[in-house]
């Protein structure tokens, strides 16, 4: 009786993921593999294409870019919230939390007022007399940088105080009246407590930037094109399913590749979870 | 936490949060000039870009269309995910582990290659109407939020009040809204904010589901953008933000934006 009670209160949710994400997205992977010309044939082709392949390794390569810049500024800003008085300290949050509440679209948009021909970065530049012609910096691999260092600092910053205020006062203290330097402290005592939310950080940004796209539709555009506009292009523009499914699988393979080992390691490298 | 800090590195968090702030005030600036391209500082000043909002059709039906989404999606997610959380932390021996694991799915996959999955499989595959479709995308987008925020209040919970009450006769869904809500309200309100706001922001599986007559509005935001380049998207973004202004309000004074934090 009491079985079919928990059962029964979990069965909507539970039918409604299955039915409308299991199975779709399990239907997109499966197609990949149903080419008369062998079962791995998309993927060799895709492996095989020059512009695919670039695709691919530009997409790591902005992700593994905005991630690392993100965790510099993230734990930075993180460590100055964490040590903010309290009045500041809530100002600082909201300026955290504000943007994070405002749409991927209005965020990435921002960036093409700021860089845009007649952007205020250009007509800076033309003022101070360092460029005589506008630079063109929208649909440049720089741009798209810029705006995903943008997107994801305030998730790395919120993620990041909440790891910092975590680290228990006591270790920091004894640290200290046990000879250690600040810079001691921070090396021996803070830094390695913190490592977990730093990786749990770096996957959040890592996955969010390799399967974005609205900012790389907004600011990359054809010419830096990512797997997520990609996907688009494949599925929408020239329908070819197959080709589409195919990029879908890669990114789930990476995405959560990523996922798993990253959180391995998280929970292998925590000093608190050592009995 | 505390500790003096280098002023260096006070200088340096300025710049950052310079950075997360700024530009959302040079949308403000772009919004208010006249000129009929994007131009921050504004030349002249004029609201004419709010009312082209207003002028054009396609704005006006989609921010309709984001907002009945939002409601209702979230609305559904909670339907569902509310019994999914309460089987979760009261039967939590008798339920598989991996169960929880289920309901965090939507936001594990990669929203893009769910918008793809839904528009092959329900969209095309069982001819779904747009809306429909639509409202199928959301509520799942958003299903992960209404389950663990409303776990998480749920975990504090002290279940034998609840036996209590049925004990002493009152029946199951009378317990449930009268003992048990009360008790998870600031969990289900956040979980609706949070829900909500993920709802409205959407691209990636709207993108996929939007069809001829039916679009959300940031994905209208982001066909116009592509075709004009005028003040009027940052007049638009300007309303948005009022909103969130506002929701963050009503988060602070329910909750405490500490919440958010967490």
């Amino acid at each position: 009786m009491k079985n079919w009670t928990c059962w029964a209160l979990a069965a909507p949710a539970t039918i409604a993921v299955v039915v409308f994400l299991v199975i779709p997205v399990a239907s997109t992977i499966l197609t990949t593999f149903g080419d008369p010309k062998g079962v791995f044939a998309p993927y060799i082709a895709f492996y095989n294409s020059g512009f695919r392949r670039t695709v691919l390794y530009r997409t790591l390569e902005i992700a593994l870019i905005t991630t690392a810049i993100s965790l510099v500024l993230g734990f930075l800003a993180a460590w100055i919230v964490a040590n903010a008085p309290g009045r500041i300290k809530s100002i600082l949050i909201i300026a955290a939390v504000f943007p994070l509440l405002t749409g991927v679209v209005i965020r990435s948009f921002a960036w093409m007022i700021i860089l845009g021909k007649n952007g205020i970065l250009n007509s800076f530049l033309l003022w101070t007399g360092a460029i005589t012609e506008p630079l063109s910096m929208l649909y440049t691999e720089g741009a798209v940088i810029v705006a995903m260092v943008y997107l994801f600092t305030p998730l790395m910053i919120l993620t990041l105080v909440g790891v910092l205020e975590g680290i228990p006062q006591d270790l920091v203290q004894a640290s200290m009246s046990l000879g250690a330097g600040p810079a001691a402290t921070f090396r021996q005592v803070i830094f390695p407590l913190a490592v977990p939310g730093l990786i749990v950080g770096g996957v959040l940004v890592f996955t969010g930037s390799f399967t974005s796209y609205a900012t790389p539709q907004i600011l990359g555009g054809e010419q830096q094109m990512m797997m997520g506009t990609f996907l688009y292009q494949r599925a929408m523009v020239t329908f070819d399913w197959v080709g589409a499914s195919t990029i879908a699988a890669v990114m789930i393979v990476v995405t959560f590749a990523v996922v798993l080992v990253m959180s391995r390691i998280a929970q292998r490298l925590n000093p608190m979870a050592v009995s | 936490m505390s500790g003096r800090i280098h002023p260096a590195l006070v200088v340096f968090g300025a710049i950052v949060f310079i950075f997360l702030v700024a530009p959302l005030f040079i949308i403000v600036g772009a919004s208010v000039s006249d000129t009929p391209y994007l131009a921050f500082p504004p030349r002249g000043l004029t609201l004419q870009w709010f009312w082209n909002i207003f002028a054009i059709e396609a704005f006006r039906s989609t921010a309709i269309t984001s907002l009945q989404l939002a409601v209702l999606g979230t609305s559904l997610s909670l339907i569902i995910g509310i019994p999914a959380a309460y089987a979760l932390n009261r039967y939590r021996v008798e339920l598989p582990k991996w169960l929880s694991t289920v309901y965090v799915l939507p936001i594990l996959v990669p929203e893009i290659v769910f918008g793809f999955s839904l528009m092959k499989s329900v969209s095309v595959g069982l001819g779904t109407p747009i809306f429909l479709s639509l409202l199928i995308g959301h509520a799942l987008l958003v299903l992960p939020y209404s389950v663990r925020v409303v776990s998480a209040s749920l975990a504090s919970f002290d279940f034998s009040v609840e036996e209590a009450a049925i004990s002493l006769g009152c029946p199951p869904l009378k317990t449930f809204f009268t003992v048990l809500l009360p008790n998870i309200r600031s969990g289900v309100i956040a979980a609706f904010i949070l829900a909500f706001i993920t709802s409205v922001n959407d691209v990636s599986i709207s993108v996929f589901l939007t069809g001829p007559g039916i679009s959300t509005l940031p994905i209208q935001i982001l066909a116009y953008m592509q075709q004009f380049f005028d003040p009027t998207i940052a007049s638009v973004s300007v309303l948005l933000m009022i909103v969130t202004v506002a929701v963050m309000g009503v988060v602070e004074a329910t909750l405490g934006l500490t919440f958010l934090a967490k």
